[in-house]
């Protein structure tokens, strides 16, 4: 299978992270993909959070807009970003992933 | 098809820009439960309600109306509904079908908030129909454009009021002010506190006359964001009650389910009932602190628990203190009635 990959995706959500809405920056940079925010999870959706960000990374944006409903879906509970042993700030990314989208995919401002 | 999310959000930022909430109140609604507290009307220390307890009757009509649409056909249309929602407003007219046992409710939660307060010998005003909603469903949905915009009008009106200190009573609001504003309004110099920190500094005195055992269910946004979960637990001791944990507790409590009712209903149900579970395992009498988890954990609980707000809970402790006989006849103490509320 092919993914489009787009190499400054990366930067760009970093630049909507911490220019624009002068909030925290997007920092998925610092996940090692332990696993723990799954397994904390209270919803059991496996995308949620290190595979999401691992696609964010990587420029995979087609594969983080067909996961649209997951990112959507987060409690922004904090309990994976609670015990996070990199202390990546989850619900933030969430949140500008979500800003993101709606953006670009909704239109919506 | 799931209920889509782009028209939902849509609306959720039209209503704010035009309506100044994501689900507008009418006046009755979002100031009636001051009726008769005699509140003065602003001052520099201003008990700040964010229309959150008023609106979550509300929130939860209209949750389960979206519930009876998700996965039909219907879901097509909303985005018909969301262009005529700038005309007229069907959010509105969604929320007058709110339970009004619920919404006296909310009321009288925040009249437990407003005695507990005073008794406690704070002094405060209510901006009543200049109050307004803070924006917390826009700025987790990331609509941060539209709370920006509102964050900054807020911040101007309240400042015009010349309001110092807001005392929030609600941990979305409080969030909303403490950690939202200032990245978003520069120079956001109004000092927000919560009124179970206020309540907590007062160091209430220990009250012997009332007995009973709470199981606490903590609020993610208290415990994770805002560093709230000792306090609580110190009022209800304090009230005389003893407090017990679920398995999942203070900066580890589980969700109820809230954030995800306007969206994704059936999901937000299965969270709640999970939680209810871990809930009864402790105990029938159960304790929230956040509108939200009152509204989605008394639903899903159904007659299995007694689900109170904190604040009815430890008002009603303060009643029965105060009603207690004359020392002599208090060597037993009294036992909190299930429910709370007098």
């Amino acid at each position: 299978m092919v993914s489009r990959v787009n190499p400054g995706f990366r930067r760009e959500i970093a630049k909507l992270g911490a220019d624009e809405r002068g909030t925290s920056e997007f920092n998925a940079e610092a996940c090692f993909n332990c696993g723990t925010c799954t397994a904390l999870c209270p919803l059991g959706y496996q995308i949620l959070p290190r595979k999401l960000f691992h696609e964010v990374r990587l420029g995979l944006e087609d594969k983080i807009r067909a996961e649209i409903p997951q990112i959507f879906s987060c409690l922004l509970c904090r309990m994976c970003e609670e015990n996070c042993p990199q202390g990546v700030h989850i619900t933030e990314n969430m949140r500008i992933l979500r800003y993101l989208i709606n953006r670009q995919e909704f239109g919506l401002k | 098809m799931p209920i889509p999310i782009a028209p939902i959000l849509g609306i959720f930022a039209d209503n704010v820009r035009k309506r100044g909430s994501v689900l507008p109140l009418s006046k009755r609604t979002a100031t009636g439960w001051a009726r008769g507290l005699n509140l003065p009307r602003g001052g520099k220390t201003v008990l700040y309600t964010g229309h959150m307890y008023q609106m979550v009757p509300a929130i939860d009509a209209m949750s389960f109306q979206l519930s009876l649409l998700e996965n039909s056909f219907l879901t097509r249309f909303f985005g018909i509904g969301r262009l005529v929602n700038k005309f007229i407003s069907l959010s509105f007219f969604m929320g007058l079908t709110a339970s009004p046992k619920k919404q006296r409710h909310s009321d009288q939660v925040l009249r437990d908030i407003v005695e507990l307060l005073r008794g406690a010998g704070v002094e405060f005003g209510y901006l009543y129909e200049d109050e307004f909603y803070a924006g917390a469903l826009l700025y987790d949905d990331g609509l941060d454009d539209a709370f920006g915009e509102h964050a900054r009008r807020v911040t101007a009106h309240l400042k015009k009021l010349g309001v110092r200190r807001l005392i929030t009573v609600d941990p979305h609001t409080t969030k909303m002010f403490r950690q939202a504003y200032p990245h978003f309004v520069k120079d956001f110099d109004i000092e927000v506190v919560n009124y179970l920190e206020v309540l907590a500094e007062k160091h209430p005195p220990a009250v012997a006359a009332v007995s009973g055992e709470v199981v606490v269910h903590d609020s993610c946004v208290y415990a994770r964001y805002e560093n709230i979960s000792e306090q609580p637990r110190e009022l209800l001791r304090a009230a005389g009650l003893s407090v017990r944990e679920p398995k999942l507790s203070g900066k580890a409590t589980h969700c109820c389910g809230g954030p995800l009712e306007s969206l994704f209903p059936a999901e937000a149900h299965r969270i709640s009932g999970n939680r209810v579970d871990q809930l009864e395992a402790q105990g029938k009498n159960v304790v929230t602190m956040c509108p939200f988890c009152w509204v989605n954990l008394t639903k899903a609980a159904k007659d299995r628990l007694v689900v109170n707000d904190i604040a009815t809970t430890l008002a009603a402790c303060r009643r029965q203190a105060a009603s207690r006989p004359a020392p002599a006849e208090t060597a037993k103490p009294r036992v909190l009635q299930a429910g709370g509320a007098d």
